[in-house]
């Protein structure tokens, strides 16, 4: 044992580091919910009570579900072909989801903003088209919002279902197929079973990165739909109600733990990022 | 390869939109950086280099830059320092309890950044460390050590413990473990790791939003603020420049992670 000493003293940086200025303060938020203004669960009983959160809560669920919907339907039909494209287009197609993980989120709002703002490219290149005389509101409103969310989450949703359908033995489908199967059956009865453990991972994953989601909803939303990490940022920055907004900051990080410890079995983060090659 | 089963129509029509979908968007800066009109559109009679002038002769997009720099290389130093000796040891030591630690040790990327800046916001103002450039680093820094503690893990899963217990065996101390023995056989990993926490720092605006002000504004913050106020082609060369960081440092991994593998 103490031939161990040494390495434990390993363990100290990081242990220190994140303990003092990472879980404190984390806890202090916990704290702040129950104590400001006044000591009690008052905070909490806003759930109930207050329209303005009801509405961001709802508006946040609505927005993180669908989200999650389509980059789990784009993000299955990437890692599919991916699975299934020969070993040098798969180095290609994985260039186009891990460059975009890793390029500014800022930078990718902005582009959308670009694209789609009143006086934007798209839709500018439709009325010099003809195709419409008004400018559609493409962006500041939820249609935006989930546009940038679902370009931001997809590479998260494809790098757990890769990981999955990388297991899944090519020899079963070609022998699916050979036996009659119809290529629909190869995919609903085979496919996408063996597939599945990938889906839900990339669903909880993407599921949670959206609850908590700030650059883009609030650039892309324009202040208008606010999302709860937004509304957090408000009521701190500008309205200095500590107790609604860790309030709201503790509901979210119970919501994710909550979430994340139900489907522990299926998601592994540590695989997830670690396999991001 | 999939033994040659193929996708068929509906998976690759789909997937090649998304594809689309994932890279066009992002390209579209290149274009409007080279526009020659004083709005933010595509070119129209020619092609002009003058917004990477104006973002060049402007000292508080430099200043910026070079902000962001620093702080990103000294949150880079404390992230691969801390979580290369935690990954290490953890993996050294290997029980139930260091397991839990190395969970514990994911809670930054679990955690929304929101909930941690305003927990710091009020932290920080007791230490004393709001709008300084050491709060942003240990800020950046702590929530660093993740991407470094996973590459690092990933690096020594292919290490055989026998090679640590042999050159204990034969005297060697720990820190002359750690430094020939060790520490050659995950480079990659720890330069994969330092890669990542670097774009982590560099890229990093919620924290910054709510403790630094004035003082210390970084990058992303100086592009927060373009984007709300005035929408000008500067921001669309600022973004090309970014993206260009951003794949040199993906390629830099990309060669480290070869050498790795070979």
């Amino acid at each position: 044992m103490r031939r161990d000493a040494g390495w434990w003293a390993l363990l100290l940086p990081a242990f220190l580091l994140l303990s003092v200025f990472y879980i404190v303060p984390i806890v202090q938020v916990l704290a702040i919910s129950f104590m400001e203004p006044e000591p009690g669960f008052g905070n909490y009983e806003r759930i109930a009570t207050n329209l303005s959160v009801q509405r961001v809560l709802l508006t946040t669920a609505r927005i993180c579900i669908i989200t999650t919907a389509i980059a789990l339907f784009l993000g299955y039909a990437l890692a599919y072909a991916i699975t299934l494209a020969s070993e040098n287009a798969r180095r290609w197609w994985l260039l186009c989801v891990l460059v975009p993980l890793w390029i500014s989120v800022l930078v990718r709002a902005f582009a959308w903003v670009t694209l789609l703002r009143r006086q934007g490219l798209i839709n500018q290149t439709l009325m010099e088209t003809g195709v419409i005389a008004e400018p559609l509101a493409l962006v500041w409103n939820e249609f935006g919002i989930i546009v940038g969310m679902v370009h931001y989450m997809v590479p998260y949703a494809v790098l757990p279902m890769l990981a999955s359908m990388r297991e899944i033995d090519p020899r079963l489908l070609a022998a699916a197929r050979g036996m009659g199967a119809s290529r629909i059956q190869v995919f609903t009865r085979i496919f996408f079973p063996l597939s599945a453990p990938g889906l839900v991972a990339a669903g909880v994953l993407v599921f949670i990165f959206s609850l908590g989601f700030y650059v883009t909803p609030a650039i892309l939303g324009g202040g208008r739909t606010l999302m709860v990490a937004e509304w957090i940022s408000l009521q701190i920055l500008d309205l200095i109600r500590w107790g609604l907004g860790t309030m709201m900051a503790t509901l979210l990080v119970v919501t994710i733990l909550v979430t994340l410890a139900v489907f522990s079995r299926v998601v592994n983060l540590r695989r997830l990022f670690g396999g991001a090659r | 390869m999939m033994g040659g089963y193929k996708p068929g129509w509906f998976a690759r029509t789909l997937s090649w939109g998304t594809a689309a979908y994932l890279v066009l968007p992002i390209l579209i800066v290149i274009p409007v950086s080279l526009t020659d009109q004083r709005f933010l559109s595509l070119p129209h009679h020619g092609l002009s280099l003058r917004h990477y002038a104006t973002v060049f002769a402007s000292p508080e997009w430099i200043g910026s830059i070079l902000q962001s720099f620093w702080i990103a290389l000294a949150a880079t130093v404390l992230s691969v320092v801390a979580g290369t000796l935690f990954a290490v040891a953890a993996w050294r030591l290997d029980r139930r309890s260091t397991q839990i630690l190395s969970a514990l040790m994911l809670l930054p990327l679990i955690v929304p950044s929101i909930v941690y800046a305003i927990g710091l916001y009020r932290y920080f103002g007791w230490w004393d460390l709001l709008d300084r450039f050491l709060g942003v680093v240990i800020a950046h820094g702590v929530t660093g050590i993740p991407y470094v503690v996973i590459t690092v893990s990933a690096a020594l899963a292919s290490f055989d413990p026998r090679l640590e217990q042999a050159a204990r065996g034969m005297g060697a101390s720990l820190p002359q473990v750690l430094r020939w023995v060790i520490l050659p056989r995950i480079m990659p990993g720890v330069v994969s790791g330092a890669i990542f926490a670097f774009i982590h720092s560099w890229d990093e605006l919620i924290i910054v939003l709510f403790i630094a002000s004035r003082d210390v504004f970084t990058l992303p913050r100086r592009i927060w603020d373009g984007i709300n106020e005035n929408l000008d082609p500067a921001m669309a060369a600022v973004a090309v420049l970014l993206i260009g960081m951003t794949l040199i440092l993906l390629l830099l991994d990309m060669l480290v992670r070869r050498r790795r593998d070979d």
